[in-house]
């Protein structure tokens, strides 16, 4: 991605979407779309694109893995009639915010991924939407104070449970699914996506992208609030591979989960003294959760 | 005034947002220090505008016109080499 984007300052899905295309190797080809959100606004305001080195497909919000399921299969067929490079590689990355992936985008993104076309779909995930006012979506967490599901007298923020994607693209049965974040030196990151955009036939990465202005904290903490996520096991890393589940990071000491929650504005709430069991019940999702993984991890490490 | 348009007023060529500078939005400054660097490369993959410049893994310059000034390199940064400023120190950007 060129400079000159117009994403907030301090915004996490620029450095995602370039660790990603870092992982594209340099004589390879690709094509971009973008489901609408944060990333596809700001990036091509006309008269300006900051997409280089990549064709890229603007495409409506739903159907950003049909336009690129279209498209892959228009290069495979252009490449057996002998009108393309038989030398050259294209490969097909799409990237959407939770919204467009989660809500809007599910039944384009479970179709192409049920077609098992050789695609690559990255979600940064950043719990709304961000890009209209942080409008409550279904990945947004667990008791978070959105627009439309505001913190106050009537309700606690949002009051259902996130969808947890991941493990819907699992039961997809696709060769590889991951989910990482902008944790350490971002070697996770790379190598996830490398794995996703080398492996044969669909693969679905999930990075959490913290969002300043829609989470409620100093734009410099990007690093920190990720890597906090990681480190109360709010936001696990982990990938599986053919069915195998692996842990990737396992933080050497498992933090409470308020260490997360007190970085963020749309969780102040929470720190009222009558409102201690919704962090009591975040905490239980999130053992829970995790405590899934280690279980599914060795059941699946001897298969 | 004649100005060139292309076909459809399409854009015809890639990656050109990089005549668009997002410097002016910023209300801090990053200030590198070249002797608490060590060269460690973190702040290039975390910096959201890639506006970071390195040559032959040296780190060699911020650039101002595109950095919106959100601190995340210098949180980043495990030598505190990068600082963020109120104002501009123009008299160390030229040496």
């Amino acid at each position: 991605m060129q400079v000159g984007h117009r994403m907030c300052a301090g915004c996490g899905a620029p450095p995602i979407v370039n660790q990603v295309l870092r992982a594209l190797k340099d004589e390879d080809n690709a094509v971009v779309s973008c489901a609408t959100g944060c990333l596809e606004v700001s990036t091509c305001i006309y008269p300006y694109t900051s997409w280089r080195n990549v064709s890229f497909v603007h495409t409506a919000f739903e159907c950003t893995s049909a336009t690129l399921s279209g498209a892959e299969r228009a290069y495979i067929a252009l490449k057996r009639q002998g009108k393309l490079n038989k030398d050259k590689t294209t490969k097909f990355i799409a990237f959407g915010g939770d919204g467009g992936t989660l809500d809007i985008g599910l039944q384009s993104l479970s179709g192409a991924m049920e077609r098992g076309h050789d695609i690559t779909y990255v979600c940064y995930d950043n719990g709304a939407y961000m890009n209209t006012g942080t409008q409550r979506s279904s990945s947004t967490p667990h008791f978070a104070d959105t627009t439309t599901s505001p913190a106050g007298k009537v309700t606690n923020g949002k009051m259902q449970k996130r969808k947890d994607l991941t493990e819907i693209m699992v039961r997809h049965n696709l060769p590889y699914v991951a989910q990482t974040a902008l944790y350490g030196n971002l070697k996770d990151l790379y190598e996830k996506a490398e794995k996703a955009i080398y492996t044969n036939g669909p693969t679905y990465v999930s990075v959490l992208s913290p969002c300043p202005r829609g989470w409620g904290y100093p734009s410099d903490d990007l690093a920190i609030v990720s890597k906090l996520a990681v480190d109360t096991c709010f936001w696990p890393l982990y990938e599986i591979e053919n069915g195998v589940y692996k842990i990737t990071v396992k933080p050497a000491k498992k933090l409470p989960v308020e260490e997360f929650l007190k970085t963020q504005h749309r969780f102040k709430h929470l720190f009222k003294p009558e409102n201690k069991w919704m962090i009591d019940e975040i905490q239980k999702e999130v053992d829970e959760k995790w405590n899934y993984l280690l279980m599914m991890e060795e059941k699946t490490a001897n298969s | 005034m004649k100005k060139d348009i292309s076909i459809g007023s399409n854009i015809l060529r890639d990656g050109n947002s990089v005549e668009f500078k997002t410097g002016a939005w910023k209300s801090r400054y990053p200030s590198h220090s070249k002797e608490k660097c060590k060269n460690c490369m973190m702040c290039i993959p975390f910096c959201p505008e890639a506006c970071i410049k390195q040559e032959n893994n040296i780190l060699t310059d911020i650039d101002l016109d595109y950095c919106k000034g959100c601190g995340v390199c210098a949180k980043v940064c495990p030598f505190n080499a990068i600082e963020m400023k109120d104002t501009h120190d123009s008299k160390k950007e030229v040496d």
